[in-house]
Parts: C-alpha cells; sequence; structure tokens
C-alpha cells in the first residue's frame, strides 16, 4: 500500500519535473494579447485602420500604436469588444477611418468586365476569379467586403452590394424600444 | 538479430494496431481526411508511441515488478503517456507551429488513443525486452501512420469521386476502412516464417 502511493507519487514528481523543465525549455515567444485582438478583429483586410491588414493593425493596437476606434467594418460593436480585452474605456469610431456600414459583397458586372485583373491585384482574400482578357467574378463568401477592388476597376464595373439575409447568416433582430413608450 | 526484423514486420503489417487490432480509431477516422494532417499526426503519434512503450516498460520492469505492483500498470502507463504527450505539444509548438496549429485538439487528444496505451501493454502481455518494447512501439506507431496515410491518400480521392448519396461522407470511409482491413487481414502470418 505504502510503496504503491511511494511509486506514484515518485513518477509524478519526476514527470512533473520534466514537464516543468520542458515548458522553460521550449516556451514560445508569442504574444497572445496580439491573437485575441485579432480574433475580434473582422477579417475584411480592408487597410481602412492605415495599417496593411488585421494582423498588423492588432499588432499595433498591442504595442499601444493604434487607437481601438480605426476599425469601419468591426464597428461600434468591435471597439466594444476591444475596449472589454484591453480593459479601456470605449470611444466612438474615428470619422477619419470611415463610417460602419452594412455588410457588403462585391459584385462584378460580367457584361462591362473588361477583364483587367487589376480588381484580382488589389483583392486582399483571393476573392476573384478571372484571367487576363476573360471575364472576372466574385466567390460570394470569400469576399469581405472590403471595397479594395472598387477603386482600381478603370470601367466601373464593381459596385457593392449589400449581402442578402438568407438562412445561413440570419439572426434574432436586436427587440427596438422607443424610450416614451417603455416609460 | 532477424527476431527483431520480425517484431518491426509483424508490428507494421501483420497486426497493424488500426486496422488488424482496430486500435486508435479516433485519429483514424478525424485526421484522415488531408494528407498533410495524416503524416504530421503519423510522425507525432510515432514519438509518443516509442517513447511511451520504452518509458513504459522501463517503470514496469523496474518500479512494478519488483515491488509487486502490476496492479498499478494501466494507471502508471496512462500518466507516463499523458506527460510524454504534453512534452510532444511544447515541442511541436515551438518547432512548428503550424502543424500545432493543424494538428489542432487531435494532439492532446493522443493521450487517449487506445493505441498509445494499447501497444505498451502488449508488450507487457508478449514479454518483450526493453528493445523488443521499443521496436515494438515504433513499428506499431509506423504500421498506424501507414494505415492512416493510406486511408487519407484514398480519402482525397473519394472527395472527388460520384459516391451515392447514402453512402457520402463517414459512411463511404467506414467501408473504405472495412475493406482496407480485410487487405491487411492478407498479410496474417507472414511473420511466422522462420
Amino acid at each position: 500500500m505504502l510503496s504503491a502511493i511511494a511509486v506514484m507519487v515518485g513518477i509524478a514528481l519526476a514527470l512533473g519535473a520534466a514537464l516543468g523543465y520542458a515548458a522553460i525549455r521550449f516556451k514560445v515567444e508569442g504574444d497572445p494579447l496580439v491573437e485575441n485582438i485579432d480574433a475580434i478583429l473582422p477579417q475584411t483586410q480592408c487597410g481602412q485602420c492605415g495599417y496593411p491588414g488585421c494582423r498588423p493593425y492588432a499588432e499595433a493596437i498591442a504595442n499601444g500604436e493604434a487607437d481601438i476606434n480605426q476599425c469601419p467594418p468591426g464597428g461600434e460593436e468591435g471597439i466594444r469588444h476591444l475596449a472589454d480585452l484591453l480593459g479601456r474605456e470605449f470611444k466612438p469610431l474615428d470619422e477619419e477611418h470611415g463610417v460602419e456600414k452594412p455588410k457588403a459583397f462585391a459584385f462584378i458586372d460580367e457584361q462591362t468586365c473588361i477583364g483587367c485583373t487589376l480588381c484580382i491585384q488589389a483583392c486582399p482574400v483571393d476573392a476573384i476569379v478571372g484571367a487576363a482578357k476573360q471575364m472576372h467574378t466574385v466567390i460570394e463568401r470569400e469576399c469581405t467586403g472590403c471595397e479594395l477592388c472598387v477603386a482600381p476597376c478603370p470601367v466601373d464595373c464593381i459596385t457593392m452590394e449589400p449581402l442578402p439575409e438568407i438562412v445561413k447568416n440570419w439572426k434574432w433582430k436586436y427587440p427596438v424600444f422607443k424610450i416614451e413608450e417603455a416609460a | 538479430m532477424s527476431s527483431y526484423f520480425f517484431v518491426i514486420l509483424g508490428a507494421v503489417l501483420v497486426n497493424n494496431v488500426v486496422l488488424v487490432r482496430i486500435l486508435g480509431l479516433c485519429p483514424f477516422m478525424g485526421v484522415s481526411k488531408k494528407l498533410e494532417t495524416a503524416i504530421g499526426m503519423g510522425a507525432a503519434t510515432t514519438f509518443v508511441l516509442t517513447l511511451g512503450s520504452g518509458t513504459s516498460y522501463l517503470i514496469d520492469h523496474y518500479l512494478l515488478v519488483p515491488n509487486d505492483l502490476v496492479y498499478l500498470r494501466t494507471l502508471s502507463f496512462i500518466v507516463v503517456i499523458a506527460a510524454i504527450v504534453q512534452l510532444t505539444e511544447l515541442v511541436i509548438h515551438k518547432t512548428s507551429p503550424l502543424l500545432h496549429q493543424v494538428l489542432g485538439i487531435y494532439l492532446p487528444l493522443i493521450t487517449t488513443n487506445c493505441a498509445v496505451l494499447g501497444v505498451p501493454l502488449l508488450n507487457v502481455g508478449q514479454r518483450h525486452n526493453l528493445l523488443e518494447s521499443l521496436l515494438f512501439g515504433f513499428g506499431s506507431s509506423i504500421g498506424f501512420t501507414l494505415a492512416l496515410v493510406l486511408f487519407a491518400g484514398i480519402r482525397e480521392r473519394l472527395d472527388g469521386a460520384d459516391v451515392p448519396l447514402p453512402f457520402r461522407g463517414t459512411a463511404i470511409a467506414m467501408i473504405t476502412a472495412g475493406l482496407m482491413s480485410l487487405a491487411f487481414m492478407g498479410f496474417a502470418g507472414l511473420d511466422r516464417y522462420q
């Protein structure tokens, strides 16, 4: 009985020591804060915050270089989450970087498209398929609605269409109360 | 010397852990959708299983048997394996973050992989010595990797195949696994040749 306890305690101690050493020896130098911030950001990679993508913006926030209110696609809700995570005060979206818009996706009018591939080069998430002098089209479910493809198009055949409400993205609406009625 | 060779051969082909002993089916079904993850999982399991069977042998031979504590076998083997899996996870996280991300939850789940516990227990049952234990563990995990990689290859092909609607997904995977198991039964007796 005692020897059983002694053996198991011995094994546990030895393994615990080995793991403790390994945890120090193989410590990963990563900033988990960046991961957490990146997880909140909308991953549109639109660059409206002034950084080349969501991850660089997350790093900038973590380093204290950027403020939390520079992400228009994330909107008010995103800023609230960031404020929660970082223990800061909520502040309204910085208008300098853009305004919050309903979720949309790019739509290419295929009749007008001349196949110049300029929008393909602009797309940060490779959501546009097509080749030189071939008609292009947008893969709807890959499109993040960043609008980066709209400006380069020489024939203005790309429009932003609001995301239609389908079964897949439908959610309960927040209840809306008028203050006078509730009171 | 040739007996060691037959230990490995027997573990890889004749008594393949997955397809003949039907152990460790969780990762076999779970991680076999892509060839890359299958190879990664195979490598991680090989590391854990070889190290696990070696240490389990040492613990059994030098701690449990002399103290008349063989009833603690399962318990102490699980503890050792859990520690080794934890170690593997730390090492993989450090050396290959991508593989760590790809393997995801299946890496900690090696702990509860019955193949990893089964092989040390089989080692004890078959009275292997240290070298044989290591070879058996290594051979078993190579067999595991082989089965996983073959199965992943077949499943990647199956994705493009015109499978009848009721059989799509896990159903056809189960049938494929069964057929592979039947095929591996054909190796029976290969390690009896002296």
